[in-house]
């Protein structure tokens, strides 16, 4: 009995991690992007509830998921193109304008989104992997959203692209150092306006995740603020994308071990594990940083480190 | 402006403070229409606890001589204070519904004591005599009668003997309905258990759907909730092809299949009262209850998933309550923990206080507050 719950709080684990990890991945992916290029977008919070807002308005009225997916991502451009441009006017400070793009971002979407509350949306489909088994259990862990393996090949993809393509190398050395960038014949601003409205758009697809697939409704409480921890969630991955990818997966997990623990019957200290998350990221501060040094890997024309 | 400094701008809105107060103004106030301020911890469509609020809100809207004052998403902080002072100050309202628990403690009391001619009509909190403002009050309906017949109805449809129920937080009204839940699925089928889980705030959708997924996981067949928008709950139980008992308001429509009936919310009544009092001036009923007899809770019909024998049972056990010849808490019952919570030949009537600081959960419950 004892063995047998074990094996099934784990799998409950890992179909939690997939599951709650996806829109982090999305975000954090979008976030490093933009980070890359030396700007800090704080406004993914807004973003991500805009796009589930957008993606599950126009699912419900075009009756396909897919293409509230798609107006979810253009949604989030917008609003990074927003962020993009104002940032790039005179003495605009990225982090203050992030905050007021959250704002903007939430209160936009309670706006508009009030009359999708009730309707229900088509949802986003998930392929069986677990056919295969018996187990119910094992059928539910492993019937995964295609955005889960669009995300992975896109932490791939972004890893590689930013090491060894000459767009990654431009994006990098904007982050770097935006003279040397300009003095090569780059025009920054104009990258880090497509890095903040590429990032956007990844944040908004995050947000159709949410409303389209997992839980997969539309509501004012469905984010429980998923856009500001992928911001940290970056900062612990080191500007990495296969690392936010594992950070992501990591802070799934950590949102599914309460109600996977109590569903097998260890329910003592519940709040404890509830803060999981929260105490996973505050660990992680602890043993990366130290004030003798600054953080590695952190892109050179960041506010935060500059 | 310059000319206005700080002095003056102190007698200037003292004397218009003042003249709010006048007796001249509260004579004219009688044939003014009532203003009734709403104020809600969610938002109103969320096919739950705030749904059935709003639903009753508009019915109020219809009465005549009534206007109606409505803000949601106001959070249980020092922000629904504000709230409630702009709806004074700004809308001259005479009677508020703070409809969510934790409004009470202690921001209703604080603003109550400092408006002592609005009314305050909260929603769940437990009012006291000589303790609490008299302009203050609290009503609530017993919906763990809701929940006893969720119970009953569970019992008969699970096969895996596990229920399930997702809880926000351990309060009391919250343990009264699990525990409630509970004995009306062990008064069917006494080796039934309920597992819970608390997801530590009302509204955590993705908490909440992995809760779900959680138990179905481990065998629960029938689920059901005390969050404040079942609807994630409910949806996520249809997806997985398991059963769900509703809360707050009727979810039948998110799940045709798997529904089997729900705990509902009716609070027309109590507001109805408390609008019709202060029309007319009469004292303000500080402590309302009322349950399926009174009209304030009311339960969802039946799904297909119902077998006759269930139904026929539900029934009977409903109209018992409605009769007035059923308690649901009667000794003797021990909690999980196998201590005595209820000696034998002690029978709690749904109308005995004790029962509103509930602090266990009861035997075949697993779970720990």
């Amino acid at each position: 009995m004892a063995e047998l719950d074990l094996a099934s709080f784990f799998l409950a684990l890992l179909a939690g991690a997939i599951r709650v990890g996806t829109p982090f991945i999305f975000v954090s992916l979008g976030e490093c992007l933009t980070e890359k290029s030396g700007r800090i977008n704080l406004g993914l919070e807004g973003i991500l509830i805009t796009g589930a807002m957008s993606g599950y308005a126009l699912a419900c009225l075009t009756g396909s998921p897919w293409s509230g997916v798609f107006a979810a991502g253009c949604a989030g451009l917008l609003l990074g193109l927003l962020h993009g441009i104002v940032c790039s006017l005179p003495r605009v400070n990225d982090i203050a304008f992030g905050i007021a793009l959250i704002l903007f971002g939430t209160g936009l979407a309670f706006f508009l989104g009030k009359s999708f509350i009730q309707p229900q949306a088509p949802m986003l489909p998930a392929i069986m992997l677990g056919a295969w088994s018996d187990d119910e259990r094992v059928r539910s862990a492993l019937s995964i959203n295609v955005l889960f393996f669009i995300g992975v090949a896109l932490a791939v993809v972004l890893h590689w692209g930013l090491r060894s393509t000459r767009w990654g190398l431009m994006l990098r050395l904007v982050g770097e150092h935006a003279e040397s960038a300009h003095a090569l014949g780059y025009r920054p601003v104009l990258v880090r306006i497509g890095a903040t409205a590429t990032g956007g758009f990844l944040a908004g697809v995050g947000g159709a995740y949410l409303s389209l697939y997992y839980p997969g409704s539309w509501n004012e409480g469905l984010s429980s603020g998923q856009g500001l921890m992928a911001v940290a969630l970056v900062i612990f991955a080191r500007w990495q994308p296969l690392r936010c990818l594992w950070a992501a997966l990591l802070f799934g997990a950590a949102g599914a071990i309460g109600p996977a623990l109590q569903a097998v019957g260890i329910s003592a200290g519940y709040y404890l594990f509830s803060a999981a998350p929260y105490i996973l990221t505050l660990l992680v501060m602890f043993v990366t940083c130290r004030p003798n040094r600054t953080l590695n890997g952190a892109p050179g024309e960041l506010s935060l480190t500059r | 402006m310059s000319t206005l400094d700080r002095r003056d701008f102190l007698k200037l809105t003292g004397l218009i403070g003042l003249s709010a107060a006048l007796p001249l103004s509260l004579a004219r106030a009688a044939d003014k229409p009532l203003a009734v301020g709403f104020i809600y911890v969610g938002p109103r469509d969320d096919f739950g606890y705030n749904q059935a609020h709003a639903q009753a809100a508009a019915i109020i809207k219809s009465l005549p001589n009534v206007r109606v004052i409505e803000e949601e998403n106001v959070p249980e902080t020092v922000a629904v204070q504000k709230t409630m002072e702009a709806m004074i100050r700004q809308d001259g309202v005479g009677l508020i519904f703070p409809t969510s628990f934790g409004y009470f403690d202690p921001h209703v009391i604080r603003v109550a004591k400092r408006f002592p001619e609005v009314r305050f009509a909260h929603c769940g909190g437990l009012w006291q005599e000589g303790v609490h403002p008299g302009n203050a009050g609290s009503f609530f309906g017993y919906i763990d009668e809701g929940q006893y017949l969720n119970g009953v109805v569970a019992g008969y449809a699970s096969k895996s003997k596990k229920l399930g129920f997702i809880a926000a937080k351990p309060v009391a009204q919250v343990l009264r309905n699990i525990n409630a839940f509970t004995l009306g699925a062990r008064s069917v089928a006494p080796d039934i258990t309920t597992t819970v889980i608390f997801t530590g705030d009302w509204s955590l959708p993705v908490k909440e759907a992995e809760a779900a997924n959680s138990l179905i996981d481990q065998g629960c067949d029938v689920l059901t909730c005390h969050v404040d928008g079942p609807k994630v709950i409910v949806e996520t139980a249809e997806k997985r092809g398991v059963m769900s008992c509703g809360y707050h308001a009727s979810q039948a429509a998110l799940a045709p299949k798997g529904y089997l009936t729900g705990a509902e919310w009716n609070w027309e009544t109590p507001y109805r009262a408390h609008v019709e009092a202060a029309q007319k001036g009469a004292p303000m009923n500080n402590f309302l209850r009322g349950g399926l007899k009174d009209g304030f809770v009311k339960t969802s019909s039946y799904g297909p998933l119902v077998s006759d024998e269930a139904r026929a049972r539900a029934d009977a056990i409903k109209a018992q309550m409605i009769a007035g010849k059923l308690d649901i808490f009667i000794g003797p019952i021990k909690d999980n923990r196998g201590n005595v919570v209820i000696a034998a030949g002690t029978a709690h009537a749904q109308t005995d206080v004790v029962l509103e600081g509930m602090n266990y959960l009861v035997e075949g419950v697993r779970g720990q507050i």
